[in-house]
């Protein structure tokens, strides 16, 4: 026998459910009077700095039909590559950035849409540049555990190509599953959980 | 401990360890079929996108907010159903206490029924129970909120399946990593081995760690009963030098 390690085990992950929205988004589950507004409505506050997107898409399942009971929370830099958080070592991101955003998919055809900015680079621990991306975090009925991606920009080809992550993908040809095209509207990004196409999702 | 709880956390989390969570795909739970990536997910290592996290202030929270009997009551009026407080700690793998996190509860009322409009059980609505509440834990990681038992409720997962009565908690740690969803479920419950969303869980330990047990100690005499629920975050590694050498 050896000593024993104390350390404690995780608490197990189990889904969200089918009703998420009422303990996350109760405004928007129709329950009113409880908090005076949803957490994470906003990404940006006016005056923020940087370049000011919308990004929208659908999560799809493996028959390629939209999940209209999803929840998104997002996670971003601002313009300066800096968060807006206290394990921040690098400086003070801008205020008017929260970097974080709660976007319930709409529950009639499943779409989703959020406004933020265009975030700078942030370094990766091997001291390169990582390419400008959102990470997002997708829970749903039927997912046991939340699953996390990486949104890039297609208009970001250079720093794509020398992105530390994206570099190392061995099959490099489900890359453009993390890419957002742009269309009139902004940038479009869907995420297929499974099937043909199929996101790339992370182990973090 | 002092000199290293000054100093804002920043170091990388330790890898999660997939033996205590549920796989992806758990064919007895039948909505994990179609929603279940077939690739391995590809590990990343983390980063500062993954390090950093939001973080919410106690000016956040009303006065009700944990109050789930009376946060959606009209005046004077409070929830039907057994009145239990719910309490616990938060720490993550290294028994640090984890301050300042944001945990967010929803449930059904004390008959199985959500107040949520793709909800049909038959079960009627509580005129006085809206299911949501949240509470921001206190610097040694301890929260506490106060709501009624809910109760078991029939799913369509199989012709004659029921949950078990639970609570969903939703908790920011400090690091964008830690994010976690998960369940309560309340000691005794006979539901609970029966359970095929429980038992997408693969390890049963780990399946007893979400179960809470009755705290007597923690009753208010007269008027709820106590249930303890204590929750683990992944860990991080604290200094600089660690971070270095997970870098490479
Ligand atoms: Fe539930």
């Amino acid at each position: 026998m050896v000593q024993r390690l104390d350390d404690l085990k995780e608490t197990s992950s189990q889904t969200a459910g089918p009703y998420v929205h009422i303990g996350l988004t109760p405004n928007f589950a129709g329950i009113s009077g409880v908090y005076a507004e949803d957490l994470g409505k906003r990404v940006i506050e006016d005056g923020v700095k940087g370049e000011r997107i919308v990004v929208s898409g659908k999560v799809m399942d493996g028959t390629g039909t939209p999940l209209k009971d999803a929840l998104i929370e997002i996670w971003q830099a601002d313009a300066d590559g800096l968060y807006n958080s206290p394990s921040e070592t690098r400086g003070r991101a801008d205020p008017k950035c929260s970097g974080w955003g709660r976007i319930p998919v709409d529950m009639a055809d499943g779409s989703f849409s959020f406004e933020t900015i265009k975030p700078g680079r942030v370094p990766h621990p091997t001291g390169k540049d990582q390419a400008p991306h959102i990470t997002f975090w997708i829970v749903a009925r039927g997912i046991n555990i939340g699953l996390q991606t990486r949104m890039y920009f297609s208009d970001e080809e250079a720093a794509n190509k020398e992105d530390p992550i994206l570099s190392r993908i061995e099959h490099q040809n489900r890359v453009p599953t993390l890419i957002a095209e742009q269309d009139r509207a902004g940038y479009r990004f869907d995420i297929r959980i499974q099937g043909h196409k199929e996101t790339i999702f992370f182990d973090i | 401990m002092a000199a290293d709880d000054s100093r804002p956390e920043s170091g990388a989390f330790f890898a999660r360890d997939s033996t205590v969570h549920p796989p992806a795909l758990t064919p007895s739970y039948k909505t994990s079929v179609a929603r279940s990536p077939k690739h391995a997910k590809l590990s990343l290592g983390t980063t500062l996108s993954e390090m950093t996290g939001p973080v919410f202030g106690h000016d956040l929270l009303g006065d009700l907010d944990n109050d789930l009997i009376l946060n959606f009551a009209a005046p004077g009026e409070s929830a039907i159903g057994p009145r239990i407080v719910v309490h616990g700690r938060l720490l993550d793998e290294r028994r640090r206490p984890v301050p300042g996190a944001l945990i967010e509860v929803w449930q059904a009322n004390a008959g199985g029924r959500y107040r949520h409009r793709k909800e049909s059980y038959l079960a009627p609505l509580d005129p006085n129970f809206g299911g949501c509440g949240r509470v921001i834990t206190d610097d040694e990681g301890h929260y506490c909120f106060r709501t009624i038992q809910p109760g078991p409720y029939p799913w369509p997962n199989g012709p004659n399946e029921w949950r078990p009565a639970h609570i969903h908690f939703s908790i920011f740690g400090h690091g964008f990593a830690q994010r976690l969803i998960t369940q309560m479920y309340f000691e005794g419950d006979p539901l609970i081995p029966r359970c095929p969303i429980v038992r997408t869980i693969p390890d049963e330990a780990a399946i007893r760690r979400l179960i809470a047990p009755l705290d007597m100690n923690h009753t208010i005499p007269m008027d709820a009963r106590a249930y303890k629920f204590d929750i683990v975050l992944r860990g991080r590694r604290s200094t600089l030098f660690e971070n270095r050498l997970e870098g490479n």
